[in-house]
């Protein structure tokens, strides 16, 4: 069980910076060979951001981590990814994000057990102040398997 | 490659894209070079022990992979810069050797302000036929007129 209260928690902020060279080689390994990617403001590919794995926030930003919401991070996985673009990427741009539990639902599973859906919403803001992308994870846990 | 993507008058709703090329013979390759352009380097995706050690036959494709894959085939269709929404859920592991097969099914034309928008259902399918990744797509797409 996952206690839906964690539902408004702010998570860690980062903040990443858009390099061009990293935009070509994300371009590459989704096989992309769009040449507006390798070229000087490159555009970010739609799921670009999901490189600010790189750009770790050292001590986490203050905000909560998964393990302390109570999740058991051995059953929890990723189950889909939703984005809304709202305004432009480029390379150049410096990105800071913020990100918030925006909701908690549960659903019975095919084989029993209760799975519990946690969404992450991730608002990034360029250096202009503009936000211009959400990002929502979701993740599911899955209860203890009733083999 | 033609990059001319398509306009709002060349499509309706109901139309289905069927002819994209496949992906053939993915491999570990792929998902190395996509968990060091990602930042996402979970064993899972490149270590068979630890794969094999939890049960599964094989590593297996990150879902954000595929998710990547399939947004080129969006915007090599849409246009880049012209995505407004794009969503998706994994349902199937990829695994090395498999080929996978993106499909795309316009659901909806409507105005959204002074824009011409599309909403769209994608699916990626590997050559045994288990669904690996269904998406969702929102875009503006430019009018001939």
């Amino acid at each position: 069980m996952v206690d839906k209260s964690i539902v408004g928690t702010e998570m860690g902020g980062g903040s990443m910076v858009v390099e061009r060279g990293k935009i070509m080689e994300f371009a590459r390994a989704i096989l992309d060979e769009n040449p507006v990617y390798f070229q000087e403001d490159a555009p970010a590919p739609p799921t670009f951001t999901m490189a600010s794995a790189h750009w770790p926030s050292g001590t986490g930003g203050g905000g909560a981590k998964l393990a302390d919401l109570g999740l058991d991070l051995l059953r929890v996985l990723h189950a889909g990814q939703e984005y809304e673009y709202l305004g432009e990427i480029k390379a150049g741009d410096s990105l800071t994000s913020r990100a918030v539990i925006s909701e908690v639902s549960e659903k019975e599973g095919k084989r029993g057990g209760t799975m519990t859906f946690i969404t992450s919403e991730t608002t990034f803001t360029n250096q202009r102040g503009e936000d211009v992308l959400k990002a929502r994870t979701i993740l599911v846990q899955t209860s203890k398997a009733a083999s | 490659m033609d990059r001319v993507n398509v306009h709002f008058e060349d499509l309706q709703e109901g139309d289905e894209i069927t002819d994209w090329a496949p992906i053939e013979k993915i491999s570990r390759s792929h998902f190395v070079r996509y968990a060091g352009a990602s930042g996402d380097f979970n064993p899972m995706h490149h270590d068979d022990t630890v794969a094999q050690g939890v049960g599964y036959p094989s590593v297996f494709g990150h879902g954000m992979f595929s998710a990547g894959v399939l947004s080129h085939y969006v915007t090599d269709w849409v246009g880049v810069g012209n995505v407004r929404k794009f969503g998706v859920s994994f349902r199937g592991q990829l695994y090395p050797g498999a080929t996978l097969t993106f499909t795309a099914k316009v659901t909806k034309k409507y105005k959204e302000g002074d824009e011409n928008r599309i909403d769209a259902t994608l699916q990626g399918v590997d050559d045994k036929g288990t669904v690996i990744i269904n998406g969702t797509l929102t875009a503006a797409l430019p009018s001939r007129g």
